[in-house]
């Protein structure tokens, strides 16, 4: 049972990989709807973020813990 | 045989102070800490009892599953000095090492845990705010909720699980090694670049998760230094003959809801099917630490991780053949000890997010942290023309994990959330219903003055000056609501709940 189902989402797995090359979630690949919405969050991320980046990511230093 | 997953987190959560000539991050935790319990004294409804300290007669982290502790290896210390307390919603928020670290209240199921893990955001915001009211101008404290600094310091975010003390330890090993390993790809919170020594961060400009790099071993007791994929720390906080406490710390702290759900759900279930013998497959990596990374290495979800026998395995590949014999034992029964209907909802959450991971990892934007800090990036970077070395993607990388109220990307780009305000927000002063964290939470909301310490498994009433009560509680099921609810209604006093306690038993 579990190795039918396992070879069913193996199948799925090579037949989508043959139709698409990259499966990585690129800028170049994702819709331009989420992209429209993504450009709009991103307007507001810009309003919270470090506004000297590079001093804040070099002084971002933590001690080890577990 | 399976027993009840009662599972928890433990979150240890980065920490800065701004306008400080010098970071001293174990002095700015106790303040955070600090902080939240004296907001108790003029308002008690924030769900602190800042009278009620740790009591660590029981800690014993140095204990290993294996039944012996390997030449040289490095057991944790505890740190009995530091800022501890004890919560009215059954958590601990203390200071570890160098960071402000919050342990939720046991829970009965990951749904719970989710819901825990949330509030204790929005404690850890509280924390901050009521912190920084009393800093001198120009002053902030500040935590994020990640697990490495990009300069290879790493800090944890640790998982628990009760387990069956009959199940041996090497099946366990075998299974969760596997899970751990193959897991990655939903429960990584994403990095930028890569924190293994000698290799050269542009070579691995993104990877899947914060922790891969730091682990080191497969197996063994250490937690700050090598790092094992399994850790045999034996110390249950329960009935050491009937139970063990399988203490999981290669996971990623994780913002999106579903990610936590996820992470804690699967392994749950993992683990009971462990405890049933549910589980006939067994994966045996050519080289486990060197799998665990290219999993973490691998955007693509393609990488053929190399067993004993020569023949190699993907990761999702893995994951579809434990989430097929998941979803056979839920309606073989399983869901007794992995939650009831919450059971359900994990096997439907697995398969829809292994499916999407499979087909349109993008998809998942507002669900698994990885995928949403990556496509984040990307479009910050295009739309400013920058490249993903620029300071301000590394910026924007650790910013993510912001969890204030205004400065919460995740809450920005709407990332789904599985449980509403409510909840986190009663999670916040109450504890969990199903387990003994019930009885610790509700004595310390009652009695708060009454109640001199407590731990995982027990609580110290102060019955008058001359006379304290130590009540153990080690059986982690008992002390839900339905067990006790009516005894502690109608005491009046702890005396009177301890004289009810010793009739019912």
């Amino acid at each position: 049972m579990a190795n039918q189902e396992y070879s069913d989402n193996k199948q799925a797995s090579e037949s989508d990989s043959s139709e698409e090359t990259t499966i990585e979630p690129t800028s170049s690949n994702i819709s331009s709807e989420i992209a429209d919405e993504l450009d709009q969050i991103l307007d507001e991320i810009d309003s919270v973020l470090e506004s000297n980046a590079e001093e804040f990511v070099k002084s971002y230093v933590q001690k080890g813990g577990q | 045989m399976a027993v009840t997953k009662i599972c928890g987190i433990e979150t240890e959560y980065s920490i800065i102070q701004r306008g400080v000539v010098e970071q001293n991050p174990v002095h700015a935790s106790s303040i955070l800490v600090d902080a939240y319990g004296q907001r108790y004294r003029i308002a008690d409804d924030t769900g602190v009892a800042p009278a009620v300290h740790w009591d660590f007669q029981d800690e014993m982290p140095g204990n290993d599953a294996r039944g012996f502790a390997p030449m040289g290896s490095m057991p944790p210390i505890v740190e009995t000095h530091l800022v501890n307390a004890v919560l009215t919603n059954g958590a601990r928020f203390y200071v570890d090492h160098a960071h402000p670290e919050l342990s939720t209240p046991e829970c009965a199921n990951a749904l719970e845990v989710t819901k825990y893990d949330k509030s204790g955001e929005i404690i850890l915001q509280r924390a901050m705010e009521y912190a920084n009211q009393n800093l001198p101008e120009g002053e902030e404290i500040i935590v994020y909720k990640d697990n490495s600094d990009g300069k290879g310091n790493s800090y944890g975010c640790h998982e628990n699980y009760l387990m069956d003390r009959l199940t041996p330890f090497g099946e366990i090993i075998s299974h969760a090694t596997a899970h751990f390993i193959s897991r990655q790809i939903f429960t990584g919170s994403g990095k930028v670049g890569c924190e293994i020594p000698g290799i050269d961060s542009e070579l691995i400009p993104f990877q899947i998760t914060q922790r891969a790099d730091f682990f080191e071993e497969e197996v063994g007791l250490e937690t700050t230094l090598k790092r094992p994929i399994i850790n045999t720390r034996d110390e249950p906080h329960a009935d050491p003959k009937k139970y063990r406490r399988l203490h999981v710390i290669c996971g990623d702290a994780n913002m999106s809801e579903t990610a936590t759900f996820l992470k804690v759900g699967s392994t749950a279930i993992l683990l009971s099917m462990v405890e049933d013998s549910y589980l006939h497959k067994n994966y045996f990596f050519e080289n486990p630490v060197a799998a665990m990374r290219n999993v973490s290495h691998d955007l693509s979800l393609k990488a053929p991780l190399l067993l004993k026998d020569g023949s190699s395995i993907t990761a999702l590949e893995i994951q579809w053949e434990i989430f097929a014999s998941a979803k056979q034992y839920i309606g073989d029964g399983g869901d007794e000890f992995t939650g009831g209907e919450v059971a359900h909802q994990i096997i439907a959450t697995w398969e829809r997010i292994l499916t999407g991971l499979e087909s349109e990892p993008k998809k998942l934007l507002k669900e698994i942290d990885w995928v949403a800090k990556k496509i984040l990036l990307d479009q910050y970077a295009e739309k400013k023309k920058i490249s993903f070395f620029d300071p301000r993607i590394r910026s924007l990388a650790v910013q993510y994990h912001d969890i204030r109220q205004e400065q919460n990307i995740v809450g920005k780009l709407g990332m789904k959330n599985i449980i509403s305000n409510e909840e986190v927000e009663y999670g916040v002063t109450d504890p969990p219903s199903g387990t003994r964290a019930y009885f610790r939470g509700i004595c310390l909301k009652k009695w708060p003055e009454s109640i001199v310490s407590a731990n995982w498994d027990s609580i110290v009433f102060k019955l008058d000056d001359n006379n304290l009560k130590r009540v153990p509680i080690l059986e982690p099921s008992k002390g839900s609501k339905s067990d006790i609810d009516r005894l502690v209604s109608e005491a009046i006093t702890p005396r009177d709940l301890i004289k009810a306690l010793e009739t019912v038993v």
